[in-house]
């Protein structure tokens, strides 16, 4: 790869390691081979078989065990005969009275509505390229959207949290997990396959072009 | 794209005349403004970077030092009421027989924000006036603070549990104390400078202090 090569190659032609601002040309890897920044080591490319479809699956999947998460009862505690259950928006909401008020928002943000929004706006924008239908309106905007929500859904930090919870409330009451902690848990498990499975390069190209135009024209290269 | 390690100083964006969507790494001509793709506006090096690193890095200092002090749970059993501060909560999971979750706690709220202070200051001295680290070890250090940084937050979240949970009138009943919205203001404030770094200012300087090497040779 020569520099005044790929200098004068088309940008469209190229992509540019977002961490270390190196550019190559652009090649679909061979099947089950990931392409790497050859300078700093950051996964560029990654595709995976037919991973439209299940990343929609476990979007939906999620998007289910969200709502189940928010009305059933998370964590059950007893102690000398007082009872009391709690839902998942009521640990989100149980910041009340004065500036605690924003922070009851924000763990809302981040457990509920942030995991939320990631798999609707994932539905919405992959689901007609997957069925090889145009993007949707707006799917650019929206993709970029999902993404720069990522850093922001704490579904799996939120689990953990539980456990913790667990043990330090064990000499205090009898504690007990209820439905939702069990959906969480799944959620949790989904979150990170999903992220395994994306490749964000293949979408902003399928969104750009269409799905599979950059597969055929790469095979060709 | 091999995935080969080569010394040889790589193409860049910028060295072609060309700029990158940090976004969606679609490259554009250097005049283009926004990427015509995923829409972010485009930089060649954000020359802001730094200074709003510093912005949100001095933001989440500051809030990190009334988490510390003031009582995050406020836990009352009986007629017994007792205020916990983060450090002091977790010195009394270790006494009560829990010392693995009191160094869960004693991680992700301690050791964790203390070095992602020291790790993105560092970082961002390092960008300006050089460093001998390989820019290899800080741009892996800078992707676990990255990474890292969210965990942090597991202490307001169990915060959130138990005051939703232990409501049992008279029997037990927790309540939230003040350092748990300072220490979740300090987490998101820590999380933004971090996203505010530029990595690829580690390489360009790696590339400048190379230039300077190979000159005064």
């Amino acid at each position: 790869m020569h520099s005044t090569d790929i200098a004068r190659a088309d940008p469209a032609q190229l992509i540019a390691c977002p961490q270390c601002d190196a550019i190559y040309r652009a090649r679909m890897p061979r099947h089950g081979e990931r392409a790497v920044c050859a300078r700093c080591h950051t996964v560029l490319i990654a595709p995976r078989k037919s991973a439209g479809m299940i990343i929609i699956m476990l979007s939906a999947a999620s998007l289910i065990l969200v709502l189940g998460a928010v009305w059933f009862p998370f964590l059950k505690i007893s102690r000398q005969g007082f009872v009391n259950e709690a839902t998942l928006l009521d640990a989100a909401l149980s910041f009340t009275g004065g500036p605690l008020l924003l922070l009851s928002l924000a763990v809302t943000a981040l457990i509920v509505l942030v995991p939320l929004a990631r798999a609707i706006l994932t539905i919405y924008v992959l689901g007609p390229l997957v069925f090889d239908r145009p993007a949707p309106p707006g799917a650019l905007r929206l993709f970029a959207l999902a993404e720069a929500l990522r850093p922001w859904s704490m579904a799996e930090i939120f689990a953990l949290g539980c456990a913790v919870a667990l043990v330090k409330v064990a000499d205090l009451a009898h504690l007990s997990f209820g439905p939702a902690f069990w959906m969480f848990a799944a959620l949790v498990f989904l979150t990170v396959i999903h992220d395994r499975w994306m490749c964000r390069w293949s979408v902003w190209e399928a969104l750009e072009h269409g799905y599979g135009a950059r597969r055929t024209k790469g095979a060709a290269a | 794209m091999s995935g080969t390690v080569t010394d040889t100083p790589a193409i860049t964006a910028r060295g072609a005349g060309l700029v990158a969507c940090t976004r969606c790494t679609r490259v554009w001509p250097a005049e283009t403004a926004r990427c015509g793709r995923c829409g972010k506006a485009l930089v060649s090096r954000d020359g802001h970077s730094l200074s709003r690193v510093w912005a949100w890095w001095v933001a989440g200092v500051l809030c990190y030092i009334p988490a510390n002090l003031y009582p995050m749970l406020r836990t009352q059993v009986l007629f017994t009421v007792s205020e916990d501060t983060i450090v002091e909560g977790a010195i009394e999971l270790a006494t009560h027989g829990a010392p693995v979750v009191a160094l869960i706690i004693l991680i992700a709220s301690v050791a964790i924000p203390m070095g992602k202070f020291a790790a993105i200051a560092w970082l961002a001295i390092s960008v300006r006036r050089g460093s001998r680290a390989k820019p290899h070890a800080r741009h892996r250090l800078y992707e676990i603070v990255e990474y890292i940084g969210r965990w942090s937050m597991i202490d307001v979240f169990v915060v959130a549990i138990l005051t939703a949970l232990v409501q049992l009138n008279l029997a037990a009943s927790i309540k939230p104390g003040p350092a748990a919205l300072a220490f979740a203001l300090s987490v998101i404030f820590t999380m933004l400078s971090a996203q505010a770094f530029d990595p690829r200012l580690i390489w360009d300087r790696a590339d400048d202090d190379r230039h300077d090497r190979a000159a005064r040779a």
